[in-house]
């Protein structure tokens, strides 16, 4: 009999297509906007997952997300490396600052101003020139991928920056001495790194200029202890990477109104399936309530009619989920290589799945409830 | 009034004793039947007395709206009775749960309906073979038997078509070998012929005659067709939810050139 119902589906061929094109849709729907928003947020901590290298980051509890550069004292740096159980304990700068290009383009880039001795913090991939070279005078590195975009010159003929290039920041010289790639980040200002000295000379003057201490745990330490004891001799807060890759995502997920928007088109994915796929599913039982009324004076019991109706609906959206999972994975793809936000976890295919099945069988289910109550002797009747 | 059309086998007048005194199949009492509440109220059967017996081939007759239809569905057991006795082969689906009488139309109830009701995305021997997969029966065991009874009604070459692409007379073999298929002791038509041409729906009574009937069984038509009468082995009149008279076609003056 489940033959018979799926023989009927593929059978009304347009109806069959617009079932599962309109599922499709909404799995599409789902798929991507929930992918785009989970890669969103992926992306928030992009700056942060690229300095994995740190045990615990030091910073002001008031600090928000990954780029919400707060400052504190100096002597920070010094009470931290003289906790039990630190290994050792870097400086890092961070602040958004005035860049000129050499065609007078103006943008504001982020400067990351990593320890001048050790280097620690600085990109985690290196595409040209090696990282000691940062240590050369006025010095910068900046993003490889960024190059013919963010530093695209425009005007007189347009060109991309070139490692050699001097850029202007803050109205000071600083010379592209190689460059990096970096995770894609959220925070659309270009990253520039260099050392922590020079970039208290490209900074306006202020009395604390330092924003991060990130720290390395000797091994063996007990993390929480660590932890509790630089908070008692800096006052500040200290974080695991990941409880700040957490409080960056929250954030920006919270105070942006992304989430909202997000999930709007999420629901509105959701609204949209199950009310396509209710009302196409509706019909389709509804034009074939005569030949269920067959069945069902042929013999056919209600609950194998309601497994037919079922069968089909569970067909349709098995079907039309898996195209709009196969065209949400391709669009990402795409949208990937053009350095766009998508990451499907495996949760949003399982989940999306589920939510489309369970719309597809309560349509399903509101359908049936016409063959159940189809009184057999309406055969009769034409 | 009804009473005085009750039909007892084998009973002088009662029909003429057309067969032989064959057991009731189909026993129906005093059967009342009405549509609607209060004003709206329709009574569609007033009080239905008729038997049918094994190996007959009943036409049920009258004009619209005069309770054929309403007769042999509680006949066939798709619609409730209000009042009186009904029993097909001893068994009053009143007493039945619904469950119960679904099973007992699947296993001893055929249908062949006016518009034929094939499902027009199964081939016809899949058509034929419904009824075999509502018994339970596997798919290519029942499509199997479905292809041998569109051979014994002459459609062995048509098993692979589709429903739109046979003629009416060839949808009406496909919808007779599907009511035949399950070997149902009880087979109900509703206007069998309505939908074809004079020729064809000929070709149909006589198939009907020929593969359906048999000692066991029992053909019940509803028709309006009067050019079928002559196929029938008693005709019972319906009017206003009576049976007004049943006689045999001889009685009734039918004169048919395929008559028996």
């Amino acid at each position: 009999m489940i033959l018979i119902a799926l023989k009927m589906l593929v059978g009304d061929r347009l109806k069959y297509i617009g079932l599962v094109a309109g599922i499709a849709f909404a799995g599409l729907l789902i798929v991507q906007q929930a992918s785009i928003l989970v890669g969103l947020t992926h992306q928030t901590g992009a700056f942060i997952r690229d300095t994995r290298v740190a045990d615990l980051w030091v910073m002001d509890d008031q600090v928000r997300f990954s780029q919400d550069s707060l400052p504190i004292s100096d002597n920070t740096l010094i009470r931290t490396r003289g906790v039990e159980g630190v290994d050792w304990a870097v400086p890092l700068y961070q602040g958004f600052l005035k860049a000129r290009l050499p065609d007078g383009t103006r943008k504001v880039v982020i400067v990351a101003g990593i320890d001048d001795a050790t280097l620690i913090g600085g990109p985690p991939e290196i595409i040209q020139g090696e990282l000691g070279d940062l240590r050369r005078d006025k010095a910068i590195f900046i993003n490889q991928d960024e190059l013919d975009t963010k530093f695209m010159m425009k005007r007189g003929g347009g060109r991309a920056m070139q490692v050699g290039d001097v850029i202007s920041i803050n109205d000071q010289d600083a010379v592209i001495a190689g460059t990096y790639r970096a995770s894609k980040s959220f925070f659309w200002e270009p990253v520039v790194y260099t050392t922590y000295s020079r970039a208290l000379q490209y900074a306006p003057r202020e009395r604390k200029l330092m924003n991060f201490v990130l720290v390395k745990l000797k091994p063996g330490a007990d993390l929480e202890q660590v932890r509790a004891s630089i908070e008692t001799a800096t006052g500040l807060k200290a974080r695991t990477g990941d409880e700040f890759i957490k409080i960056t995502g929250d954030y920006i997920l919270n105070e942006t109104g992304i989430l909202v928007n997000f999930g709007l088109a999420v629901g509105l994915g959701f609204l949209v399936g199950t009310l396509v796929a209710g009302q196409m599913l509706y019909n389709f039982t509804l034009d074939n309530l005569r030949y269920y009324g067959t069945l069902k004076a042929m013999g056919a019991s209600n609950g194998r009619l309601v497994l037919m109706v079922l069968a089909q609906a569970f067909v349709v959206a098995v079907l039309g989920y898996g195209i709009g999972l196969g065209a949400g994975s391709l669009l990402g793809q795409v949208v990937g290589e053009a350095g766009l936000a998508f990451m499907m976890p495996w949760q949003i295919p399982v989940f999306g799945g589920i939510a489309i099945l369970i719309c597809c069988l309560l349509a399903g289910l509101i359908s049936v409830r016409r063959v159940i109550a189809l009184e057999p002797a309406v055969v009769f009747r034409g | 009034m009804a009473s005085g059309a009750v039909i007892e086998r084998g009973v002088a007048g009662g029909g003429g004793g057309v067969r032989g005194a064959g057991s009731p199949a189909v026993v129906c009492r005093a059967v009342t039947k009405s549509y609607g509440v209060g004003g709206s109220k329709v009574v569609a059967l007033r009080g239905i007395d008729l038997e049918i017996a094994s190996g007959e081939l009943m036409m049920l007759v009258g004009p619209s709206g005069c309770g054929k239809t309403t007769l042999i569905s509680v006949i066939a057991g798709i619609l409730d009775r209000d009042g009186g006795d009904c029993s097909v082969f001893g068994v009053d689906f009143n007493t039945m749960s619904a469950s119960a009488r679904t099973k007992f139309r699947g296993r001893n109830i055929g249908f062949v309906f006016q518009s034929f009701n094939l499902i027009p995305s199964l081939t016809a021997a899949e058509n034929v073979a419904v009824p075999l997969m509502i018994l339970g029966e596997g798919r290519h065991a029942s499509v199997r038997k479905g292809r041998e009874m569109l051979e014994r009604v002459g459609l062995g070459e048509r098993t692979s078509s589709l429903p739109t692409q046979l003629s009416g007379g060839q949808q009406q073999r496909v919808a007779i070998a599907r009511a035949l298929v399950h070997e149902p002791r009880l087979i109900v038509c509703d206007e069998p012929t309505s939908a074809l041409d004079h020729e064809t729906g000929h070709i149909i009574m006589r198939l009907l005659k020929e593969v359906a009937l048999k000692e066991d069984r029992v053909l019940v038509i509803v028709t309006h067709d009067s050019r079928i009468f002559e196929f029938a082995d008693r005709i019972a009149k319906l009017d206003d939810g009576e049976v007004k008279s049943v006689q045999t076609p001889q009685e009734m003056g039918v004169v048919g050139e395929d008559h028996k």
